[in-house]
């Protein structure tokens, strides 16, 4: 049996699944100062001594880290960068606590100027001083070659209480982003690592023995253990899980939308072959766009309690809301009192919609069946407009070759997704307006603990390899190896498949769900004077985010 | 110094997938490390920096700047239409206020091709910025439009289209053509009878470093410029001129880039050459980048810059500032030089020899212009290759005025075609493109 648990910013949600089978499903508050508590107070409804031995798999998304960047738990972090020549990075929130080092190594990963190490010590002479012990090593170019990089972590490793280093956490290349996404997972990992032993500590007490995952932001599971060092990939867990139970109570295999229609907001995803599309660079959160791997999801203030008003000839809805429904005792007429006037759902009082909704008709000069049906229909439309303007940006997104120019793949989807509370009463307008075939998965309320339950583990690896050099680099694995000048770009998949293997299984991967993908295979001839004088390969491959195991969804397929 | 920031479109389109031929230096390899670079920087995470997917340009788009024989699309390729059709793209952006300005860093570049198109001539089958001027006033009115062309290659192809054309100012700024292909760009190439002083080129000596490029942007270009006042200036910006570039003998930087770029301010860069791929490229480009959007540019510098070992000798300040002086002096005297050109002719006749090098082609050909007070005049083409084409072309000028009509229309009906493979008519005014 498996256990997913996604502790939310107002409930913790969790169940208990044997195989796709719902076992049983818990619902309890969040208490924002012990997360720990919510927890275990989730778990202690559907796990007894019996059911802990049963245990296999235990999925936890915590929004732990989200919560203390949020709201600003963190530790102060020193920051050491190796800038070099070009763009003066803006550093919006850590400047006081940034040093400029010199050094450079360039897009070769060739290391064009040195270190200073007297400079690197006295800049951590001073930090020490400040209180800081915390630190973050950042550098342009470190993807290409983590030396410089390593080299200052040397140089620190001592004196400081834990260092987070640029080239471990992602193989893209950003160095504003790079340097935001250390300076998070340095500030956050103290507070995770904490939280990581206590859940360890309690799943002991329990006799649970089953391996213990956390969610990312991708939509994938890391073993906790593991997770430490990574805290920050565990941010923004909470709207990859609902995607990842959308996927699995709805066994999506094809492109289509997925909508989560909430109170205040609709999240919009997409996916591509089954597959929810990532962020073309990382997720950003609180302002800091990062090089996380994250879920692509477009949030729209839109949402069944948004207030509705009629200005200057027009409806407006959103982005404001005021609390729940009028119908349901809420100050103003919502999209959900109109549907609750036109008989599309069975809750709340339909004498308080009529009443609340009567201003706009009487300004709309509408009866007030019309203006509900008017207001219906322009929050269907509204959402509609914002994902074909989220579709029309994926299919317009720049690419740099002529083959996938002239023959990109767009994404066409024929399949729309809807959970939320107005999930019944809006999917037959909304998959109108767009074209696609409507579904609403059964079990959606509870979609974000069991997408926990079922996610699998995903991870990605880019790997470079220089022929004139020969030398093949994974600076996020800190792997550095000579091959051959005869390397080719096959011997580069192969060997970056292997290594993949390697780091999934090392993060809780079962063989089973291994499911490689190669995203990405350039070489390039290397031309100087005329004369090829090597090649230079890029390769990234990855497991993209899916179910566990072999479990189809059936009987839940829509 | 630091302008405030403006919102810049780019249109990158490295073509990962096409090369001349495998060693050629138009190659995959080209935009690979500038990518890294506006990547590795997060460019594109500025809120002012817009990234854009080219369009692809149409044979009509072609058939506005060319006559390509036999016809387009025996000429281009699908590189070639979306180069061109990533320098349009860049223009619709500005145009449409989208952006203040805008950046199209594509290949193949184009700066080589003439009107006339046989074939491939360094490096270049269109002319992508030619073909975006075009686009740009069939769609948007004429337009007086001022092409600089930073290549370190006289930009003989662009001078070529619009060499009798009063509304397009061509400057071109190359090394001196007695040291380097194409072997033209000379002082004395004034443009035709109807429009002398709307093309200018200035040969630099080989050395020429930032110092001698920015004297001669100050002292010449932007004068000229505010002379002209174009409603648009366009940036041909080759990267050549590096002191690292492997085919030519220059010692611009990526600061003098920047700053070319910060003070010439133009509303469309389109990249040209540059095949310093690592050294340069990266740099030169994140400079321009940075100065079409206001940002700070102060520390793009190589690796491996020094500018004392980069400056010029005073020897070649020297001659610079006498090739100024010597140009400004022509440039005052333009409207007398054309009763003297002229005299008392109607029609003048230039002969032209067309090496294409890429392709290995030899052009022999007439050009006739009418001389005209009205406006760029009537200009007809016979051209002949030695591949056997035989082609005559007649060409109606933007803002063509009624007598220059009636003759070029008259002319082309009455153009035997059996003579030659193809007869055509362009009409840069309304847009109509005929052949027979």
């Amino acid at each position: 049996m498996i256990l997913g648990i996604d502790v939310g910013g107002t409930h913790t949600d969790a169940v208990l699944m044997d195989g796709l089978t719902v076992v049983k499903k818990a619902k309890v508050r969040t208490d924002e100062e012990n997360l720990l508590a919510s927890l275990l107070a989730a778990t202690n409804e559907l796990v007894d001594s019996r059911v802990s031995v049963q245990l296999h798999r235990v999925v936890l998304s915590t929004t732990l880290s989200t919560n203390a960047i949020v709201q600003n738990k963190i530790d102060r972090v020193g920051l050491l960068l190796i800038s070099g020549p070009g763009l003066p990075p803006q550093l919006p929130v850590f400047e006081q606590d940034s040093c400029f080092l010199t050094g450079y190594t360039n897009h070769r990963g060739r290391e064009s100027a040195c270190l200073d190490d007297g400079q690197a010590a006295n800049a951590i002479r001073q930090f020490r001083a400040m209180g800081i012990n915390h630190l973050g090593i950042v550098g342009k170019f470190s993807p290409r070659n983590p030396h410089q990089e390593m080299a200052l972590g040397r140089l620190a490793a001592d004196q400081m209480h834990h260092i987070s280093f640029g080239h471990r956490l992602s193989g893209h290349l950003n160095f504003p982003r790079r340097i935001a996404t250390t300076y998070l997972n340095e500030a956050v990992w103290n507070r995770y690592r904490r939280f990581a032993t206590e859940v360890l500590n309690f799943a002991a007490a329990r006799g649970i023995g089953a391996p213990i995952c956390i969610l990312k932001a991708d939509g994938g599971t890391i073993d906790i253990r593991h997770s430490v060092e990574f805290p920050a990939q565990t941010i923004l867990s909470g709207p990859a899980a609902s995607v990842m139970g959308i996927l699995a109570l709805a066994g999506c295999q094809s492109d289509a939308i997925a909508l989560d229609i909430g109170g205040t907001t609709t999240d919009i995803v997409l996916f591509a072959d089954g597959a929810p599309l990532m962020e073309p660079f990382g997720a950003t959160i609180e302002g800091h766009k990062t090089l996380i791997r994250g879920l692509r999801t477009r949030s729209i203030g839109i949402g069944g309690d948004s207030v509705v008003d009629y200005r200057e000839g027009e409806l407006q809805i959103g982005p404001r809301r005021e609390g729940i429904a009028a119908a349901l005792g809420g100050p103003f007429p919502t999209p959900t009192d109109a549907m609750i006037l036109l008989g599309m759902t069975d809750i709340g009082c339909r004498d308080r919609a009529a009443a609340a909704l009567q201003p706009i008709a009487a300004a709309m000069g509408a009866g007030v069946n019309q203006a509900a049906t008017a207001i219906f229909r322009e929050t269907c439309r509204k959402i509609s407009v914002a994902v074909r303007a989220l579709i029309d940006e994926i299919n317009n997104q720049p690419v740099y070759t002529i083959h996938e120019l002239l023959e990109g793949r767009l994404i066409r989807p024929r399949t729309l997704y809807v959970v939320g509370g107005p999930a019944q009463a809006m999917a037959p307008e909304l998959s109108r307006l767009l074209a696609c075939e409507p579904c609403v998965p059964a079990h959606a309320e509870a979609a974000n603990a069991i997408g926990a339950a079922l996610a699998r583990t995903t991870a990605e690896l880019t790997l470079l390899a220089d022929t004139e050099q020969r030398l093949l680099t994974i600076a996020e694995e800190g792997f550095q190896c000579e091959i051959p000048s005869r390397f080719t770009r096959e011997d580069a998949i192969r060997t970056a498949l292997a290594k993949l293997r390697e780091k999934a299984s090392r993060m809780g991967a079962a063989e089973q769900d291994m499911d490689l993908e190669v995203l990405e295979a350039q070489e390039y001839n290397m031309v100087r004077e005329f004369r090829t004088t090597g090649k230079n390969i890029r390769v990234t491959v990855q497991i993209k985010p899916g179910v566990i195991g072999s479990l189809t969804p059936k009987e839940n397929r829509c | 110094m630091l302008k405030p920031p403006r919102r810049t479109g780019l249109v990158f389109f490295p073509a990962f997938d096409w090369a001349i031929s495998p060693n050629h230096p138009e190659r995959e390899e080209r935009l690979l490390y500038t990518q890294d670079q506006i990547f590795e920087e997060g460019l594109l995470d500025r809120e002012n920096i817009v990234e854009y997917k080219p369009g692809l340009a149409t044979f009509e788009d072609i058939n506005r700047a060319h006559f390509c024989v036999p016809d387009a699309p025996s000429i281009v390729t699908e590189s070639h239409l979306i180069s061109a059709g990533g320098a349009i793209t860049a223009a619709q952006k500005v145009l449409s206020n989208e952006v203040d300005n805008a950046f199209a860093l594509v290949r193949p570049p184009g700066h080589h091709a003439m009107l006339v198109v046989h074939g491939a001539r360094g490096f270049c089958n269109v002319n992508i910025e030619a073909i975006m001027v075009e686009w740009i006033r069939h769609h948007h009115g004429p337009k007086r439009i001022a092409i600089i062309d930073t290549d370190c290659h006289h930009g003989d192809g662009t001078q070529d289209i619009y060499w009798n054309d009063p509304d397009t100012l061509c400057i071109s700024i190359h090394q001196d053509g007695r040291t380097l292909y194409p072997g033209t760009g000379f002082r004395d190439e004034f443009g035709g009878p109807n429009a002398l002083g709307t093309t200018i080129n200035i040969p630099l000596p080989p050395q020429t470093s930032d110092e001698g490029f920015l004297m001669v942007l100050e002292r010449a270009i932007l004068p000229i410029i505010e002379d002209f006042k174009p409603d648009l200036v366009i940036n041909s910006a080759g990267q050549d001129n590096h002191y690292t570039d492997p085919i030519t003998n220059m010692r611009f930087s990526a600061q003098g880039y920047a700053r070319l770029n910060e003070r010439l301010s133009p509303h469309i860069a389109v990249l040209e050459g540059g095949y310093a791929i690592e050294q340069a490229l990266p740099y030169v480009n994140l400079g321009i980048i940075l100065a079409m959007a206001g940002l700070d540019y102060s520390q793009v510098r190589e690796p491996d810059y020094d500018p004392a070992r980069l400056r010029q000798s005073p020897e070649i300040t020297a001659r610079i500032e006498q090739e100024i002086e010597s140009l400004l002096r022509m440039y005052k005297a333009r409207q007398s030089m054309k009763t003297r050109l002229v005299g008392g002719a109607n029609y003048l006749k230039r002969q032209k020899a067309i090496y294409y090098d890429t392709d290995g082609i030899s052009e022999q050909q007439e050009e006739t212009v009418r001389v005209c007070g009205d406006c760029g005049g009537l200009v007809m083409i016979e051209s002949v290759a030695d591949t056997g084409n035989r082609i005559f072309a007649t060409i109606l000028p933007g803002r063509c005025c009624p007598d220059c009509r009636t003759k070029g229309e008259h002319f082309y009906e009455r153009t035997n075609p059996g003579k030659y493979n193809r007869v055509f008519f362009q009409d840069r005014e309304k847009g109509v493109f005929l052949t027979k």
